[in-house]
């Protein structure tokens, strides 16, 4: 493989220097993803700059009742930690029903919202792909895509993002901060992945150089229950072929507020507002879960493939939003 | 847990070995790595071969740019069609096969499918040869390819294969299908399989003084050693291949790209040279199990017994070897009927040749065959192992020849007994439990109970211990233990008194690690040179300090064999729970009951038989390679891609054995490295209808297959 360089950021401001003066560098996290595209040739980096070791670990709860997750903080960490645990429940369900404790012991939160697609096109430099060369073609819109994307997909991507964090970050609202040599910013985690259009090798909206630093959550939702479900195929060790992060809060017999993200159906984590927005006010039965699925799901252009995900998918709604609507009569 | 058994006599009664449980005698080495597998092994001067792999699948090299490469850091050598020596296909291997020609690289410039080697890049460091390798310009004048497996494609033929003839058929099928009270004719298909042993292979090749040494991982030394000799135009003698130990093979690790660059490299290079595949390009170099599709059709009379069965078979192999996946063959032992037909056909694509896979033929051939007795059974109402009792035959249904053993039916009672079959009811889709459907299945499991000469030499010691040489080789099986425990018993000695020592092929020709037939094979020449030498140490004055030695030879035994159906049988039982909303299908439990001969180490062997159960739910739910039409290659080629079960998918898989010693065996042996897979996917699949009501006739069950079939349901 391509010999590189590997340096360890003492502070977030070496950091962002040291990046700042390589454009082949890239920041290391776990490097539970990095490293493996490294040993394929997927990424080919001429220098490393290691932020595990940089001061962004801690858990802090926020003044208004929400949480700051600092980036370098594991997804192990992240999932044990009691106020996660208790106050956003399916963010702990997310992580653990992402790789393996190995793994979860070395990702860090801030890597695993920049990990990659695992599209076995991209995965192989063998083989055409516009998100690793651009222009290059898609073969998985022609080829194999039986997991690729049904929503905000392209004729030139069809590729999903692999986050199981990140749908549940989604779901509650979760803002990324980040700094750069010119200063900090902040963007919604909605937001920070790119619509996939036609440059699928453009992935986020962070500025060139940024280091992202930090997740904060706002409260969640007062009186709300919430879930992570998970479809794949195995029992572990898998990435989704659909996933649900849902929140709901139900009073006087309807739908007070409700939180809903889609995983492993588009290029990045998918907050179903249409859906919410068709629950909010509304019954608290299976039909309106389905039909609020099918409002989210009107959008949805499956391939020849894949078109299983709009049922799969249809059916997590009702049957989760189903266990929160009982979880919350209890 | 260590369990050990000395084998002791205690108050005049030989305590065997053989039978009792026993740690495996390199466990110790194993679990603290002492145990050296092939590419570890440290060599001074030691240079390392990349390969370089075909980018396009079909097509011809036009030229190899390799002088920017030679000129990268410690690039030693770039070998390739043009400069790389010539090696001889033209001969018969050791096991009757004519090589496969992807062992004979760099010959050519034509390309026959994607990932063939066209160039290995020899360097002074592993990470300098994989860096020049991956830097290496190949251009290639392109071809169209054709890697679409379809049934009826027009352009497949019958073959013999390593199930007897391509075709065979008695009675009139028609008329019997028109006779019969029940019909069922449906269609099967199995995904293209790997084998992805642990360990990928990996062989180190150099010369000393005149003869070519090689440290390999393989099944067989002798094997690699005889098939490196003819394509290298050597005396045999003067070529030395040793494995001692290996992580996996399933049929993949016989003479392989990687051994023969290797030796290139280090023929030219004059030192030693290592070789290794990545994961990715052992998904085009080591082999794998072809797809197939397979129809079958039944028909039974009122009492079930079988009046038609037809089975066919199609699978691919490459454009330039012959192998053929032989899934009729199980109809050939399990059942007869007035009208039997039976056809393995193969059509050749622009693909890798396919090979042996842990139970070749029967694994995929048993999917198909006893997922539809399952559907026979539900036609005609007929519990589904009472289907099969009736059905058990008196002599090989093709054959004519006497069974030497066949406990099938004890199987059943046993595995029925166990695992609550009676309590069944039938009917299917009507267990729930929360959002999980819950049913049960079962299938019948065969495989063939063969022995092959083999040579060993047993050699008492002057201190008293007792030293086997045989070239057994143990891929993770046990057979080492299982081979010492042997052993001690013919020696009548303490286990602790022997050392078995394996893999090397100057300890002479022995039969390899394959076809469930290694362990029978080697223990019959253990126990031969073991008697024999115990007579001689009756006879002799004391023990010399040189040792005595004696050397067995069982050619002339296993030829007398009787010619007869010999199989292991087996009755595989499986629990299941699916959520047909997420098309989710997990194992809660799995039972196999074998008949399988003489159980040499019940440890080694209940893992064994394990294994492979649950290498049955990995078939049944998980494995599948997927070729992409558009590119001919491979989708996904690597362990993230290509799902084998994980731990949470293999909750309680328990296997257990009835009393079968081989009669025609001087341990009883009969084999047991396959029999274990066969069935488990069809008794999951069976399972699978119990629950939802629904078949799955196209492996792996995955969900968006369960969500699609709930759908049209």
């Amino acid at each position: 493989m391509k010999e590189f360089g590997y340096e360890r950021a003492a502070d977030v401001s070496g950091a962002l220097a040291l990046l700042d003066a390589d454009p082949d560098a890239r920041f290391l996290g776990g490097g539970t993803n990095l490293v493996d595209l490294m040993k394929t040739g997927v990424e080919r980096p001429a220098r490393l700059v290691d932020v595990r070791e940089l001061p962004l670990d801690r858990i802090e709860s926020t003044e208004d009742g929400g949480l700051h997750i600092g980036a370098t903080v594991t997804n192990s960490d992240l999932a044990a930690h009691p106020d996660v645990r208790r106050r956003y429940p399916a963010l702990t369900q997310a992580v653990l029903a992402g790789a393996s404790g190995q793994l979860r012991n070395m990702a860090t939160v801030g890597g695993n919202l920049l990990q990659r697609t695992r599209c076995g096109y991209f995965a192989d430099v063998s083989k055409p792909c516009n998100k690793r060369v651009p222009g290059s073609g898609c073969p998985a819109i022609e080829g194999e895509h039986h997991n690729h994307a049904i929503l905000g997909a392209s004729d030139h991507c069809v590729a999903t993002h692999p986050s199981d964090l990140g749908v549940a970050l989604a779901a509650f609202d979760a803002v990324v901060s980040y700094e750069t040599t010119d200063g900090p910013g902040e963007l919604p985690l909605t937001d920070l992945y790119l619509p996939v259009g036609d440059t699928p090798h453009l992935e986020t909206a962070l500025p060139p150089g940024a280091l992202i630093t930090g997740v904060t959550l706002p409260p969640a939702p007062a009186g709300a229950v919430s879930r992570y479900r998970k479809v794949r195929e195995r029992a572990s060790y898998a990435f989704a072929i659909g996933s649900i992060a849902a929140a709901l809060d139900v009073r006087d017999g309807v739908v007070h507020e409700v939180r809903l993200a889609f995983g492993a159906v588009a290029s990045r984590p998918w907050r179903a507002r249409a859906a919410e927005a068709a629950l909010t006010g509304g019954p608290v039965d299976a039909a309106a879960f389905a039909a609020a699925a099918d409002a989210e799901l009107a959008a949805a252009e499956p391939l020849p493939h894949n078109g299983y995900k709009v049922t799969l998918m249809r059916n997590l709604v009702v049957a989760v939003l189903s266990e929160l609507a009982e979880e919350a009569a209890r | 847990m260590t369990t050990t058994t000395t084998g002791t006599t205690t108050g005049g009664t030989a305590v065997r070995a053989v039978g009792t449980a026993h740690s495996r005698v390199e466990g110790r080495d194993k679990v603290t790595g002492a145990a050296r597998y092939a590419a570890e092994i440290p060599f001074t001067e030691l240079a390392y071969g990349w390969l370089v792999l075909s980018t396009v699948t079909r097509g011809r090299i036009s030229s190899v740019e390799d002088a920017p490469v030679l000129a990268m850091p410690g690039v030693l050598a770039v070998l390739h069609h043009g400069n790389a020596p010539r090696v001889d296909i033209d001969y018969v291997g050791m096991l009757g096969m004519r090589p496969d020609p992807t062992v004979a690289v760099f010959q050519h410039d034509r390309v026959p499918h994607a990932g063939w080697p066209v160039a290995l890049v020899v360097a002074e460091t592993s990470e300098q040869a994989r860096e020049a390798a991956e830097a290496l310009v190949v251009h290639y004048e392109e071809e169209p390819h054709d890697v679409a497996f379809s049934a009826g494609h027009a352009d497949a033929y019958s073959m013999p294969g390593p199930a007897g003839p391509g075709v065979t058929g008695k009675g009139d099928l028609e008329a019997q299908l028109a006779a019969s009270s029940f019909v069922l004719d449906a269609e099967y298909s199995t995904p293209e399989e790997h084998h992805n042993p642990m360990e990928p292979h990996a062989a180190t090749a150099h010369w000393d003084g005149g003869r070519l040494e090689v440290v390999d991982s393989n099944q067989g030394t002798i094997w690699v050693a005889a098939e490196l000799a003819s394509l290298f135009s050597l005396d045999p003698a003067s070529v030395h291949v040793r494995s001692e130990h290996v992580g996996g093979g399933f049929g993949s690790k016989g003479v392989r790209a990687h051994q023969v660059a290797a030796v290139m490299a280090a023929t030219v290079l004059s030192r030693p040279v290592r070789v290794a595949m990545t994961r990715r390009q052992m998904f085009s170099l080591a082999g794998y199990r072809s797809p197939t599709t397979q129809r079958v059709r039944l028909g039974v009379d009122a009492a079930g017994r079988l009046l038609a069965l037809e089975h066919s078979c199609l699978s691919l192999t490459s454009t330039v070897h012959e192998f053929i996946e032989s899934g009729a063959g199980p109809a050939r032992v399990m059942y007869d009927a007035p009208a039997h037909h039976t056809a393995n056909r193969v059509v050749r694509l622009d693909v890798p040749s396919p090979t042996f896979m842990r139970a070749p033929g029967e694994a995929p051939g048993s999917f198909a065959l006893e997922s539809a007795l399952d559907e026979l059974a539900e036609k005609s109402g007929i519990d589904p192992i009472e289907l099969r009792v009736r059905n058990e035959p008196e002599v090989g249904p093709v054959s004519g020849l006497p069974f030497s053993s066949r406990n099938l039916t004890a199987c059943f009672r046993e595995g029925a007994r166990r695992f609550g079959w009676a309590d069944r009811d039938p009917r299917p889709g009507l267990r729930r439990e929360g959002r999980w459907l819950l049913g049960t299945g079962t299938a019948a499991a065969s495989f063939f109970a063969g022995a092959a000469p083999s040579t060993a030499a047993a050699t008492a010691e002057a201190d008293g211990t007792f030293t086997v040489r045989i070239n057994a080789a143990d891929i993770g099986t046990g057979a080492r233990t299982a081979l010492t425990l042997v052993a001690a018993d013919a020696l009548q000695v303490p286990t602790d008194r022997v050392r078995v020592r394996i893999g090397d092929s100057d300890f002479g020709p022995a039969m390899i690690a394959g076809g469930s037939m290694g362990t029978r094979s080697w223990a019959w020449a253990v126990t031969a040179a073991a008697e024999e030498l115990r007579e001689r140490m009756a006879l002799s004055d004391g023990i010399p300090p040189e040792g005595i030695t004696v050397r067995s030879d069982t050619t002339a035994a296993v030829g007398a064999l009787a010619q007869k159906e010999r199989h292991s049988f087996g009755a595989q039982f499986a629990e299941v729970a699916v959520d047909v909303a997420t098309g989710e299908v997990r194992v809660r439990r799995m039972l196999g009951i074998f008949a399988a001969g003489k159980i040499v180490n019940p440890l080694t062997a209940r893992g064994q038989f394990t294994g492979g159960m649950i290498w049955g739910i990995s078939m049944a739910l998980h494995e599948e390679a997927v070729r992409d039409r558009n590119t001919g290659a491979l989708y996904g080629a690597d362990l993230a891609g290509y799902h084998v079960a994980s731990n949470a998918d293999v909750p309680l898989v328990e296997a257990d054995w009835v009393d079968d010693p081989d009669p025609d065996d001087p341990v009883g042996i009969k084999g047991i490295g396959e029999i274990g897979i066969v069935g488990a996917a069809a008794a999951i699949a069976n399972a699978v209808w119990h629950a939802t009501g629904v078949r799955h006739r196209q492996l792996p069950i995955r969900p968006d297959r369960v969500i699609r079939a709930d759908a049209h349901a």
